[in-house]
């Protein structure tokens, strides 16, 4: 891959594409409601800190607000789990909507019992309790903004959940050579939306706080679509016949930090979850 | 430090890319600015006319540091005693060739009527410490010394002039000898707060992502580097840590908070990228409260950058050190290196510890 960027046969491919992208730009553009900022070579430019709002990061699914994620059996009705007790009010899941088109996830029915089995044992099984890395599509409305980092020759994401990150690549490696939680991806523009398409996944992330998952077959494709200077629209369909009927997609905003000397924090997270995973293998004096 | 390796800004197309404006309702100057944009980020052809090598620039002039680099050596970061900071032609292949050999005699066919190793194995890497029994399999620290300038290099360091760290302050040596009366409080293994950095999954062993950014001497001593107009982002592959560094100025963090990497800007000295950074987290392999790092990437070659390091901190060292480092272009990709997600070994260190506790107490009974 990289001895393709340095040959002059390349370049040449490049002036050819770059002519036939530019020329496709502007009809593009005039169907956009607002001007949009713009690299040097026409693509739209998504350079910035983006964060998601809403509740998806609880469930992706509409949902009516419950007292915790994960619920026991109590003498009346189900009460939240001893884990989730000292938490309170802060330990409730908000309302959402929901950015499942459609409304559900078309689960098989073994892996709707998977979801089920997850949502019941929350605490213990969510990966981001312990601090793995998020996963594609999570890393996109975890409550942590992100920033991308767009040149003319490479497409970088950096998330602050767990210092997640995922080098887009503009030209495709051949099949993921080892499977990774953040997954391997591969960008391209399809007019003003830059489409990625992320696979060679382990499969043990899960897509949010509810269960949701997916295996490590699944193909993720996202399209990110600025709509004006401050907002992406970002769509993300997933495909894996071992776990879902058929491919679906979830689609949310992603919001522009526009604060002066904005700057996405470090949260490595794994100093801060050695009490919960090693606090039981202390020296007792 | 050494000197600085400066070329001559590209004549054609720098200044154009830097002042112009993208209106997509032009479809005319779009199409100019696509066709010099495309110019802009393909020297290439430029190299193949002209039979020299012309650096590629950026869109908006500089530099571009970007791609895949490694900076894995058998050059160590200290220069042994009495030797010169130059190598001769024999001592580079005493040195290239004593690596080769080594891995082409460990990667040989095992002696079928070889007894069994002792408990504990034979392998003289096995220390009792952060590193255990890695073998040639894992191990990659390089194949070849640094050359800088053409010079093959004895020491990364380079100042002082004997290649050597220099000696801690007074101040600095109290720091140590409280931080380890505190340490010695505990058994090595009793908790995970006394183990190293790098063994929790923080950060590199050695100072990757730095900074300073120094090879390991191990493995994995590798980066990708993305420049824009306003940042430039280097992931070093250990521990899937990106550094983003801010070129320009603005408010820096307050002093209390340190994040891993500290806290770095940056701006352009001609060709060469200027990077300060302060705030370093005080677990960091180089640190301390009032360190300043001063890093200068140049882009040397198509296949290299240059690496120069300046650490400033007079309440630690008795005088300012630093150095070059080689980062060559990296044939590959970088790997995810999920080290917290898999990383059994924290656990199981601990739970053996407890174990073998358990068994002693059992025998005293």
């Amino acid at each position: 891959m990289s001895s393709a960027v340095r040959s002059p046969k390349y370049a040449v491919g490049r002036v050819v594409l770059g002519l036939l992208a530019v020329a496709l730009v502007p009809a593009y553009a005039q169907a956009q409601s607002m001007d949009i900022p713009r690299t040097v070579s026409g693509r739209p430019d998504l350079n910035g800190i983006w964060q998601a709002l809403g509740n998806a990061h609880w469930d992706i699914e509409p949902h009516q607000a419950r007292a915790a994620l994960q619920m026991v059996p109590g003498p009346v009705v189900p009460v939240p789990s001893q884990e989730v007790v000292a938490f309170g009010a802060l330990g409730a899941v908000p309302p959402g909507m929901g950015i499942v088109e459609g409304g559900e996830i078309p689960y098989l029915p073994a892996a709707r019992a998977i979801r089920e089995a997850n949502r019941e044992n929350w605490v213990t099984l969510d990966p981001a309790i312990k601090c793995y890395l998020p996963g594609v599509p999570r890393a996109t409305y975890m409550p942590f903004p992100f920033q991308i980092f767009q040149s003319e020759r490479a497409f970088f994401i950096t998330y602050e959940f767990a210092g997640a990150d995922r080098n887009i690549y503009l030209e495709d490696p051949g099949p993921p050579q080892v499977d990774s939680w953040m997954g391997q991806s591969v960008g391209h523009w399809e007019g003003d939306t830059f489409v990625v398409e992320a696979r060679g996944f382990t499969g043990q992330a899960w897509i949010d706080r509810s269960g949701n998952h997916a295996s490590y077959q699944l193909r993720v494709t996202e399209r990110y679509t600025m709509t004006s200077p401050y907002h992406i629209a970002y769509e993300a369909t997933m495909e894996d016949p071992g776990t879902f009927s058929r491919p679906w997609t979830i689609s949310l905003t992603l919001y522009k930090n526009v604060e002066d000397n904005a700057r996405i924090g470090v949260f490595k997270c794994v100093e801060f979850v050695e009490e919960l995973l090693y606090g039981q293998y202390r020296k007792i004096p | 430090m050494g000197s600085t390796v400066r070329y001559p800004r590209k004549s054609v197309g720098s200044e154009g890319g830097r002042k112009m404006i993208v209106r997509h309702s032009a479809l005319f100057l779009v199409l100019c600015l696509g066709i010099a944009a495309e110019a802009l980020v393909a020297p290439a052809s430029a190299q193949a006319q002209s039979g020299q090598w012309v650096v590629r620039r950026t869109a908006d002039g500089h530099p571009d540091l970007q791609g895949n680099w490694s900076n894995a050596t058998l050059t160590p970061l200290q220069r042994p005693r009495g030797q010169a900071l130059v190598l001769s032609a024999e001592e580079v292949a005493r040195i290239e060739q004593g690596r080769e050999s080594v891995v082409i005699e460990r990667a040989g066919a095992s002696d079928p009527d070889r007894e069994a190793p002792p408990a504990g194995g034979t392998n003289p890497i096995c220390i009792d410490g952060a590193m255990t029994c890695y073998n040639d399999v894992f191990i990659d620290p390089g194949t070849r010394v640094a050359i800088v300038n053409g010079e093959p290099r004895s020491s990364l360091v380079t100042m002082p002039a004997n290649g050597r760290v220099p000696p801690l302050t007074a101040e600095a040596r109290q720091r140590r000898e409280e931080s380890q009366e505190f340490n010695g409080q505990f058994g090595l293994y009793d908790h995970p707060e006394v183990r190293p950095v790098a063994e929790r999954c923080f950060v590199s062993f050695g100072s990757n992502a730095g900074p300073p950014m120094l090879p390991n001497g191990w493995y994995n001593n590798n980066y990708t580097i993305v420049q824009t107009a306003g940042h430039v982002l280097i992931m070093a592959e250990m521990v899937h840590d990106a550094r983003i560094i801010r070129i320009g100025d603005g408010p820096r963090l307050p002093s209390h908070m340190r994040p891993w990497l500290g806290d770095s800007w940056g701006h352009w000295e001609g060709d060469v990228l200027v990077v300060e950074t302060t705030n370093l987290h005080p677990l960091q392999s180089y640190t301390s409260k009032s360190m300043k790092v001063i890093e200068r990437f140049s882009r040397v070659a198509e296949d290299a950058l240059l690496y120069e390091f300046t650490i400033d901190d007079p309440t630690t060292y008795t005088e300012p050190w630093g150095g070059q480092v080689p980062m060559n272009a990296l044939e590959d990709e970088l790997y995810e290196y999920a080290c917290h997600e898999g990383n059994y070994a924290l656990s199981n260190i601990l739970q053996g510890a407890r174990y073998e506790e358990r068994v002693d107490a059992q025998d005293l009974n």
